[in-house]
């Protein structure tokens, strides 16, 4: 494998999302002795300051400082990357919201291919880089052949790889802002609309208590809350709940809600979908309750307990309360 | 015959002689009277068909029953006699009426057969009538002002309240009676103080009291009250006759043909339009209800014939709940639409707007269960399923459905039940490890056949906890000696709540499916736990076998000495039935499962308040447990607070879908460990000997 | 406004248990049933809401076999005006990019100011519509839930982000845009609603038809091909706790008040 790797960087007042660590880890499981140059565009001070604390992990870093990417517009991005990365390479994407509205597009461009949503990779057969990815919302597991003969755009799925903690290193920033030429789009951003606030702040929260489609009907919602009051925590969701407007969207976890850090997380009747795990961050103490022993819940929960939530929950309510 | 006053025939006023306002009162009157009742018809006209001239004879039964005897009317005790008191009254006094007038021309006009002693007789009867039916009006306009009944209130989203209304046309027939009482009771003194033979006045009627208050008033005085008495009698006889058709007094003259014209058979829905085969309903060009003449004319008949009495809506277990139904205001909302599409103004038709979004709203709409407590109570025979149906089907054509409902009426379509599982996994309850030990449940085809079919339907089939009832109702029948087998894979949803939400093409298709199926299985006697199946069988499929519920196969069973049942294991706990709507109202089926629970012994059963055709809906079955209905609280949730109240501890249902609303009610309500609910065939499977 | 929604026939999750057939390498295709992509249908919904509104029509194309008219016709029956079904063998087999090369090849065909995809599908790949977009050189949006319309040159979209916020842009049309859910409440399509347009007659066009070089699409024009399908061995997972509920509630209290989840 002699090709060169480069993940995009996004970042936010100054600080690389945590998706950068795990893109870079992705890239070591491609190749691991590949060098990656991460790129990281934008506009002001705040650039430099992505680009030294990536810089300490090893990569080089590629910048492109322009006040036409002051907000990341994937139109104008995918213009600057066309631009700047040379044939047959390979990007790592994070396929995040801008990552969705970036890769396809920019695999097109570079007239690469494009894999999208990807949680393992399992080494290259030829030309052949050989993927793990999943359908059916998580269902099944496919592998996947990808022709990187040409380049290749990869988006990785967010918290799919463990980002190497002890990376350190001193990259080298290339300043590369001349090469971006045209930062014009037909697709203008005006503005992000913030998600109306609640009551609550759920990511401040210590403990949460999570309730997810296994409640069944609003009313039985009342149970959850009696717990949340017992335990002295608050109660978060997961999309189903919301979707069915029996809780406010502040109060929903995962990639469409808010990222939470809690110490103690709650799982109740909730499947498990990588979207609402990916909204939970800081290796909590994971408790699922599910009667579906199969949920994948239980992969990612410390401790697990197949039962009905509607049976369950209000007797640990009582328990506790008699402890209180 | 000579009299003492001089009669409305013969009178004269300012040189104008009386007779021409006897004769130009009348005139008037049912000119207007006749404009009004036309431009009613006219929407009647503009309907959709309707079928109601069949059994003539059993037709006239319902007419005998429901309008002349008032058979529903002392369900609400107080109101039901006041209303039997004024009818009947009304009755009595029409002749005396039709009298009234024709003497303002004719002083000696005597209706055919009202002369010699039975019109003496009649004097005095109606004379009865009369005081009755004014002590009856004062009764219940205190009633209405005073006390004021909770279900008369009109919430603030329906409009203003109707106690003027009501209370007027009270005044208006306690002017009738007195005026005519008085128009007599001055006749009567004049003939005695002239010395003349007087009539007899029978005592403590109006008129008796009348004539004590007159004896020495002067001929002049009674002479002007003679006449006063007659025009104000004849004037408010036809203000009134006038008045009728423009509120719900309308039903003074539409309830006797609305009750001629009521449904005559349970449990069915209506076609999607009448005289249009199955066959033929692609070429509709539209379904169901969207505007108002897409009703049919017994519908909007039904509109004009609203008592406005509030019984419906005090029944209605979605209005009860909280939900944004009220039956009473369907019918209310129908005719104030008529009137103003119809307006007796101009007499100029409009244009009609569609229903949903003006008069009614889609929550409205689907709030309904279908349960029939409505209907069951009408004292005029008000039909509501058949409308809140159409309005639906009409929702469904321009996919106007919840979204709640998609994914199961999606999966209906495609796996034939409403939760999307895999058709040959719908016997998986039968091949239960631990079942299948004690009981071998037969799937029939075209090499096994059995006697009977168990119809098993999707709930049962599918969840988890209705599975159990299926492994009871299978026991059961083993233990009853009766040779059985179901349909397994070849088995669709019976399509009961499909057809009733208004997805009738869907309908059809499960119910062709299942007739083959059905069919193909060769069996005598179909048999069924659940209601709702047995309901689509019976009365929506045709040409399948007698379909019974399994209640009535256990009594029978008992009866004959096939099954056998140990005394009641836990003889501390106070059962009670709850009536399941498809069992009880739409086929009323009340006593075969009560005989089943009294035939454990030692068993202590009780009543709730509402109970046998006055039963509470638990909230609904089929797709409505799919349905998210606004509501205050649930009606599941009110009914297990009704056993409560009972003293029960223990309810016995009949139906999987009461059980799962009446099991999930009892956690909603705090109520687990010391209320529970069981099926009746399960509670007979845990005492089989 | 000329809109063109592209859609796939997919087995539906909500009626299918997607399991492993007994080799172990595809999923079991018996009993499988399928209908349109969940997203797909919210794109139809918008499509025809917004021509309700400013004029225009929709029209739906699928590319696959003959199985994908009916979810073609389930969209007409919903509302859409056209039909087209692309459909050829050397279509089968073809990634995301042959998909995309197809659909391109359509849209020259029509006139169109505005093409909806839905945001994903089946496979989550969510790529269609952001590849279909930079082969046309229409600007492109994704994630799309809400969309302000009217006679203008632009649109006005609102795009789901992280944190349920909304990113709002302005967008020159012609443009490209895949829908999320979520962004109206689709009506429902009832078996009469299909009969009605049973009879209409959905053009279908194949390779030579759309100009399509058959070896740029199809398993030979792939540079991505799935494999197989499989399960993995799973981790170690959740120490489920066993027992009767009363033990497992004193186990569990035990363990959350160690962690502080109980205060």
């Amino acid at each position: 494998m002699s090709k060169e790797l480069y993940i995009y960087v996004t970042h936010k007042d100054g600080a690389p999302d945590d998706s950068a660590s795990e893109l870079i880890a992705a890239a070591g499981k491609i190749d691991p002795d590949a060098s990656v140059t991460a790129i990281v565009a934008g506009s002001g001070d705040n650039v430099d300051t992505v680009c030294q604390t990536i810089v300490a992990s090893g990569s080089t870093v590629f910048k492109i400082v322009n006040e036409a990417l002051a907000y990341p517009n994937a139109e104008i991005i995918r213009k600057v990357l066309v631009n700047i990365l040379p044939t047959d390479a390979i990007i790592l994407i994070s396929h995040d919201t801008f990552g969705m509205d970036l890769g396809p597009g920019l695999s097109i461009k570079l007239d690469a291919a494009f894999v999208s949503d990807v949680i393992d990779f399992e080494g290259a057969e030829g030309d052949n880089l050989k993927i793990i990815r999943q359908e059916f919302s998580g269902q099944v597991y496919t592998h996947v052949l990808c022709d990187i003969s040409a380049g290749a755009v990869i988006n990785i799925r967010p918290g799919a790889f463990k980002a190497d903690e002890n990376l350190t290193g001193k990259g080298k920033v290339i300043d590369k802002s001349g090469d971006a030429s045209d930062l014009t789009s037909g697709r203008r951003f005006l503005e992000v609309v913030e998600a109306e606030a609640g009551e609550v702040d759920i990511t401040a929260e210590d403990v949460l208590i999570s309730v997810g489609r296994g409640i069944e009907d609003e009313d039985n919602m009342e149970i959850i809350f009696d717990l949340a009051k017992v335990m002295g925590g608050e109660v978060s969701c997961s999309r189903p709940i919301v979707d069915a407007k029996w809780l406010e969207k502040s109060r929903q976890v995962g990639t469409s809600g808010q990222t939470v850090k809690p110490k103690v997380y709650l799982a109740l009747g909730i499947s498990g979908s990588f979207q609402h795990l990916g909204g939970l961050k800081g290796a909590p103490f994971v408790v699922a309750v599910n009667k579906n022993a199969n949920a994948p819940i239980f992969q990612a929960a410390d401790v697990g307990v197949v039962a009905d939530i509607l049976d369950f929950i209000p007797e640990l309510t009582e328990k506790i309360s008699e402890i209180n | 015959m000579t009299t003492a006053l001089i009669s409305p025939a013969q009178a004269w006023v300012f040189f104008i002689p009386t007779w021409i306002f006897s004769l130009l009162i009348p005139v008037i009157g049912m000119a207007v009277f006749t404009y009004i009742i036309v431009l009613r018809l006219a929407p009647l006209f503009r309907a959709a068909p309707d079928q109601r001239t069949d059994q003539p004879l059993k037709r006239i039964g319902n007419v005998l029953k429901l309008w002349l005897v008032q058979y529903r009317q002392p369900r609400y005790m107080l109101a039901g006699v006041l209303h039997i008191m004024i009818f009947a009254g009304f009755l009595i006094l029409a002749m005396r009426s039709m009298s009234m007038v024709l003497i303002g021309l004719s002083e000696d006009f005597v209706l055919p057969g009202l002369g010699g002693e039975f019109g003496h007789f009649y004097t005095i009867f109606k004379d009865y009538a009369a005081t009755m039916v004014l002590a009856a009006c004062i009764i219940a306009a205190i009633r209405r002002v005073f006390i004021k009944p909770a279900r008369y209130a009109v919430p603030a989203k329906y409009g203003h309240d109707h106690t003027a209304e009501a209370v007027f046309v009270l005044g208006l027939i306690s002017i009738l009676m007195l005026s005519e009482s008085l128009f007599e009771a001055t006749a009567m003194v004049a003939e005695t103080q002239t010395g003349s033979q007087a009539a007899f006045a029978a005592p403590l009627t109006l008129v008796w009291f009348f004539k004590l208050m007159l004896l020495n008033a002067s001929i002049s005085a009674l002479q002007s009250m003679h006449l006063i008495a007659y025009y104000v009698h004849d004037l408010t006889f036809f203000f009134f006759l006038c008045f009728l058709p423009l509120g719900k007094h309308f039903h003074v003259i539409t309830s006797v043909l609305n009750v001629y014209f009521m449904r005559m058979q349970k449990g069915t829905i209506k076609p999607v339009r009448w005289g249009v085969s199955d066959e033929q309903l692609d070429d509709l060009e539209s379904f169901g209800v969207k505007k108002l003449e897409d009703f049919t004319w017994k519908h909007l008949l039904d509109f004009y014939s609203c008592a406005d009495c509030g019984r419906c809506s005090d029944q209605c277990p979605a209005n009860a709940a909280g939900r944004p139904l009220s039956p009473r205001f369907i019918s209310i909302k129908g005719r104030d639409l008529i009137f103003k599409t119809y307006p007796l103004k101009t007499g100029k038709i409009h244009n009609s707007e569609p229903l949903i979004g003006s008069i009614y709203e889609e929550d409205e709409i689907w709030s309904c269960t279908t349960c029939g407590a409505c209907e069951q109570e009408c004292p005029l025979g008000i039909e509501y399923i058949d409308k809140i149906v159409d309005l639906r089907r009409g929702l469904v054509e321009d996919g106007d459905v919840p979204q709640s409902l998609q994914k199961p009426l999606r999966a209906l379509e495609k796996r034939g039940n409403p939760y999307g599982k895999m058709e040959r996994k719908r016997a998986d309850w039968s091949k239960a490890k631990e079942f299948k030990k004690d009981c071998q449940v037969k799937v029939l085809d075209k090499k096994t056949s059995a006697d009977t079919l168990y119809f098993v339907d999707s709930i049962t089939s599918y969840d988890d906890r209705m599975q159990q009832i299926g492994q009871a109702t299978a026991r059961v029948l083993q233990a009853a000696g009766i040779d059985f087998g179901i349909l397994g894979k070849a088995e669709k949803d019976s399509g009961n709540e499909i057809r009733r939400f208004g997805e009738e093409m869907l309908f059809q298709e499960m119910r062709t499916q299942n007739t083959e199926a059905i069919l193909k299985a060769n069996a005598n006697l179909i048999i069924t736990a659940d209601p709702h199946a047995l309901n689509a069988l019976k009365n929506d499929y045709q040409g399948l076998p007698p379909v019974k519920h399994i209640s009535e196969i256990i009594a029978q069973s008992l009866a004959n000495g096939s099954l056998q049942l140990k005394p009641v294991e836990d003889t501390g706990k106070v059962y009670t039935y709850h009536d399941p709507c498809y069992l009880g109202r739409h086929n009323d089926l009340y006593d075969a499962p009560r005989m089943v629970i009294d035939a454990l012994e030692g068993v202590q059963r009780v009543e709730m308040a509402k109970f046998r055709d006055r039963s509470f809906c638990c909230g609904g079955g089929g797709l409505m447990l799919f349905y998210e209905p606004e509501e205050d609280e649930r009606m599941g949730v009110l009914r297990v607070r009704m056993a409560d109240d009972a003293g029960a501890d223990v309810i016995v249902t009949a139906c999987p879908f009461c059980l799962a609303n009446i099991e999930d009610a009892i956690k909603v309500a705090g109520m687990e460990g010391r209320m529970e609910v069981i099926d009746l065939a399960e509670l007979v499977d845990r005492h089989l000997v | 406004m000329e809109i063109l929604v592209c859609v796939k026939r997919v087995p539906d999750p909500a009626e299918n248990e997607i399991e492993l057939n007994s080799a172990g390498n595809d999923i079991e295709q018996d009993d499988l049933v399928y209908s349109v992509n969940e997203w797909d249908n919210y794109a139809v919904e918008e499509a025809i809401q917004i021509v309700d509104k400013i004029g225009g029509s929709v029209t739906v194309a699928s590319v696959g076999d003959e199985d994908a008219e009916e979810v073609v016709r389930r969209e007409m029956a919903m509302g859409a005006d056209k039909g087209l079904l692309l459909s050829d063998d050397a279509f089968e087999n073809s990634d995301g990019k042959g998909i995309a090369t197809i659909l391109k090849a359509a849209v020259e065909k029509g006139n169109y100011d505005v093409i909806f995809t839905g945001a994903l599908a089946d496979d989550g790949a969510a790529q269609i519509g952001g590849m279909l977009a930079a082969m046309l050189d229409w600007p492109y949006a994704s994630l799309v839930n809400v969309i302000e319309a009217d006679d203008s040159k632009t649109i006005k979209v609102g795009r789901e982000i992280e944190g349920g916020n909304q990113e709002m842009n302005d967008i020159d049309l012609p443009c490209v845009l895949s829908i999320q859910t979520g962004i109206n409440e689709p009506r429902y399509v009832g078996i009469r609603g299909i009969r009605k347009v049973a009879s209409v007659e959905i053009p279908q066009l194949g390779a030579s038809d759309l100009g399509i070089d058959p070896d740029t699409v199809g398993a030979k024009g792939a540079k991505v091909k799935r494999v197989d399908y499989f399960m993995p061995e799973l981790g170690e997972g959740a120490e489920i706790l066993e027992g009767s509920t009363d033990e497992i509630i004193a186990e569990l209290v035990e363990r959350l008040k160690a962690k502080g989840g109980i205060k």
